[in-house]
C-alpha cells in the first residue's frame, strides 16, 4: 500500500540558507505523525512544502505514490491535503458560517440564479462544531467574537469537513487552555479512527506523546531522530528537540522542573 | 426564524456510535449573551446611516418647512441628487468591502460622457453604438485599473489616483484636439429616435404624472403640464444597481468572496478564493456605473462636458463610509451606501431649500464623515468583540 504522502530526500534552500537538508518522511493512513523540533528546525518549511506553499528545491514529494506538482495551497486542498496554519486563515469580521465555507460556498438554484444555501450551511457549521465539542449559539456571529481556542477548533473542523485525507495541524494546541487542548487531542484521535493521516506539529512533547503513532524530530534542517509509539520517552524526545545537552543543564539549574 | 434564540436548541442525548467528543462537548455556553433584537439591528452595518436619514428628514421638516422640500417636486429634486450619487456609491461600497478604492470614478464620469458624445456628434455614429463604445472603453479601463492594482500590489489609492488625473486630462485634451472645445453639445439632436438613449437619459411614467396633475395631487406649470414630467431613468438604475448589489453581497458565492477578499486577503487566497478576479471585476463595476452616470447625464442634458463628475469619487467614498463600509475592508453593505447617498441628497438640497449658504454643506459633510468613521470603528469592535 502506498503511503498517503511521502517525501524523499527533500531539500529546501532560500538563497544561501539551507532550511531543509534531505528530509525523508512518510505518512500512512490512520496514523498520527508528530513533527517535533525547536524553533528554526525546519518544521514550518516542511509543512509549507507538504501543503503546496513552497516547492522543494530538490527531492521528491509523492502523494499516494504519484509525484505532486502543487502550485498553490488550493491544489493541495483539492488533493485532500488540508492544513490548519498557525494564522488559521480566518476573517474575524465574517460570520462563522461564511468563514467555514469560505472558497467552497454551497449554492442552490433560485430560479435561474444560484444563491448561497445559508440554511444548510448554518446547519453543517453547527453540526461540525458540535462534533469538535463547541456548541454554537449562532453560526451567524462574527468569528472575531470567538476565543483563540474556538477559532482553532473551527479551522480544524473546516479542514476535516472538506474531505481531507491528510490533515496537517501546525501547533494546534499553542493557543489553547487545558480543556480545549484535550478536546483537540481527542479530536485528532477521532480523525485518525476515520482513516485520515494527521501530521501534528508541536513544541509540546506531552501533547505529542498523547496522540502520536510516530515521531520525527527535526533539528537544523535534518532529521535528528525517528521513533514509533512506545519506543520514545518524554525525556529522550525533549533532549533531542533541544539538541541534547542544553536542556539537561537547564533542568538542573531550574531544579528539574522543565 | 432564528435557530440561535436562547432555549431553541435543547440538549439532545448523543446518538449511538458518536464520538466521545460529541457526547461530552454538548453544553450550551452560558457566557454567550443573548442579544435583544434591537441590539441586532444596532449591529447591522447600515443601521447608523438609516438613523441618519430619519434624523435629517425630521430636522429639515422643521428647518425647511414651507419651502416645498417635501412637496412631490421637491422630493423628486433631492431624490434625483441622491440617485446620481447612489449609482456610483453602491459599487464604490462593494469595492471598499473588498479592500480597495477607486478614485477615478469622478474622472470616469466626464470621460465616458465624452467617449459617447464625440463619436455620436463628430463622427456621425448612431448614438447607441457610441453609447456601447463608451461603456466598453470605460469598463476596459476599469479592468486595466484593477489589473494594475492586483498585479503590482500597490495601494489602489495610488493607482486609481493616477487614473483620476490621466482620465480627466485625456477627456479635456482629446476633446480640445478633436473639436477645439471642452463641451460637446448637439447630442440631443443626434439621439432623436435612438432606442438606447432614452433608457439612460429619459424619464418614465409621464402619463401617470399628467393624471396626478389633473387630480391636483401634484403641482402644474402655467400651461397645465405637471411639475414632474416623469421619473428620471437614473433613479430606476439606482434602484436596480442597489438591488443587484445587495443580492450579490448577501446571497451569492461572489458576495462571500468580496467579504473574504477585503477581510483577509491571505486567508481568502489560501482557501481558494479568486482574490484577483474579485478585485478586477469590482473595478470593472465601478467603471461601468460611473459610465452609466456619465452617459445618462449626456443623454439627459443633450451635451457632454469634460469636467463633469468633479470630486464625485470623494462623494461616492463618503457615501459608502457614511453607509457603514469600513475603510479597511471586509465590512459594509449596499443598502448602507444607498442611505449614505440619501443623506447626501437630503442635506445638500435641504440646505438649499432652507435658504442657507450652501458652503455649510461641506462643513456638514466633513463633520458627518468623521462621525461616521468613528461610529463604524465602534461597530467593528462590537462585531468582533475586540476591546
Amino acid at each position: 500500500m502506498a503511503s498517503l504522502i511521502e517525501t524523499r530526500d527533500v531539500h529546501m534552500h532560500f538563497g544561501h540558507v539551507i532550511a531543509l537538508a534531505g528530509i525523508s518522511f512518510m505518512l500512512e493512513e490512520s496514523q498520527v505523525h508528530c513533527l517535533l523540533g525547536d524553533n528554526g528546525a525546519g518544521k514550518s518549511t516542511l509543512i509549507k512544502i507538504l501543503s503546496g506553499v513552497f516547492r522543494p528545491s530538490a527531492g521528491e514529494y509523492l502523494v499516494e505514490g504519484t509525484p505532486a506538482r502543487f502550485t498553490s495551497p488550493r491544489d493541495a486542498l483539492d488533493a485532500g491535503i488540508a492544513t490548519v496554519f498557525q494564522d488559521l486563515a480566518m476573517v474575524p469580521l465574517m460570520s462563522i458560517t461564511r468563514n467555514f465555507f469560505m472558497g467552497r460556498e454551497p449554492v442552490r438554484a433560485w430560479g435561474p440564479l444560484r444563491i448561497m444555501d445559508f440554511r444548510s450551511a448554518d446547519r453543517v457549521a453547527r453540526e461540525e462544531m458540535r462534533r469538535i465539542g463547541i456548541d454554537l449559539r449562532d453560526p451567524g456571529q462574527a468569528v472575531g467574537t470567538l476565543s483563540g481556542g474556538e477559532r482553532q477548533c473551527l479551522a480544524i473542523a473546516r479542514a476535516v469537513y472538506f474531505g481531507a485525507r491528510v490533515l496537517i495541524l501546525d501547533e494546534p494546541t499553542s493557543a489553547l487552555g487545558v480543556a480545549q487542548t484535550s478536546m483537540v487531542l481527542r479530536y485528532v484521535h477521532l480523525v485518525r479512527e476515520k482513516g485520515l493521516g494527521v501530521i501534528f506539529i508541536t513544541h509540546n512533547v506531552r501533547h505529542a506523546m498523547a496522540v502520536g503513532d510516530e515521531f520525527t524530530v527535526l533539528d537544523r534542517g535534518r532529521i535528528a531522530g525517528r521513533f514509533r509509539r512506545g519506543e520514545a520517552t518524554l525525556e529522550s524526545l525533549q533532549a533531542l528537540m533541544a539538541g541534547g545537552k542544553e536542556l539537561a543543564e537547564l533542568a538542573t539549574e531550574l531544579g528539574g522542573t522543565v | 426564524m432564528d435557530p440561535s434564540a436562547p432555549g431553541a436548541e435543547p440538549v439532545r442525548p448523543a446518538a449511538p456510535g458518536v464520538a466521545p467528543a460529541e457526547a461530552t462537548g454538548l453544553r450550551v455556553d452560558e457566557r454567550v449573551r443573548a442579544l435583544h433584537p434591537l441590539q441586532r439591528l444596532f449591529m447591522r452595518p447600515d443601521f447608523g446611516s438609516l438613523a441618519g436619514v430619519v434624523l435629517l428628514l425630521v430636522f429639515f421638516a422643521f428647518a425647511a418647512s414651507g419651502s416645498g422640500m417635501f412637496a412631490p417636486d421637491g422630493i423628486m429634486n433631492w431624490l434625483h441628487v441622491s440617485a446620481e450619487l447612489g449609482v456610483i456609491a453602491v459599487p464604490a461600497a462593494l469595492l471598499m468591502i473588498a479592500g480597495e478604492f477607486d478614485l477615478s470614478i469622478g474622472s470616469m464620469i466626464g470621460f465616458s460622457g465624452m467617449a459617447a458624445a464625440i463619436p455620436a456628434v463628430y463622427w456621425g455614429w448612431p448614438v447607441w453604438t457610441a453609447i456601447l463604445f463608451a461603456f466598453a472603453l470605460s469598463v476596459g479601463l476599469g479592468a486595466l485599473d484593477g489589473y494594475l492594482v492586483v498585479r503590482t500590489r500597490l495601494p489602489s489609492f495610488i493607482v486609481s489616483l493616477a487614473f483620476l488625473f490621466v482620465l480627466r486630462g485625456l477627456s479635456l485634451a482629446v476633446s480640445v484636439m478633436l473639436t477645439n472645445q471642452t463641451i460637446i453639445s448637439g447630442v440631443n439632436h443626434a439621439a432623436r429616435g435612438d432606442w438606447l438613449a432614452p433608457l439612460l437619459g429619459g424619464r418614465i411614467g409621464h402619463p401617470l404624472f399628467v393624471l396626478l396633475a389633473r387630480w391636483h395631487l401634484i403641482g402644474t406649470y402655467r400651461d397645465g403640464s405637471p411639475l414632474i414630467s416623469g421619473i428620471p431613468m437614473i433613479m430606476i438604475w439606482w434602484i436596480a444597481i442597489a438591488a443587484v448589489a445587495h443580492f450579490v453581497l448577501s446571497s451569492t458565492r461572489f458576495g462571500n468572496h468580496i467579504f473574504a477578499t477585503g477581510g483577509d486577503r491571505n486567508a481568502a487566497r489560501s482557501l481558494g478564493v479568486p482574490v484577483a478576479r474579485v478585485k478586477i471585476l469590482l473595478f470593472c463595476s465601478t467603471a461601468f456605473c460611473a459610465a452609466l452616470l456619465g452617459i445618462s447625464q449626456v443623454m439627459e442634458f443633450g451635451s457632454a462636458a469634460a469636467d463633469r463628475g468633479l470630486d464625485m469619487e470623494f462623494e461616492a467614498i463618503i457615501a459608502a463610509v457614511i453607509g457603514g463600509s469600513l475603510l479597511t475592508g471586509g465590512y459594509g453593505s449596499a443598502t448602507g451606501a444607498c442611505f449614505g447617498a440619501l443623506i447626501f441628497g437630503i442635506a445638500e438640497q435641504g440646505i438649499y431649500f432652507a435658504n442657507w449658504n450652501n458652503n455649510w454643506f461641506r462643513v456638514f459633510l466633513g463633520a458627518l464623515l468623521l462621525i461616521a468613521v468613528l461610529f463604524n470603528n465602534f461597530i467593528r469592535r462590537r462585531v468582533t468583540g475586540e476591546r
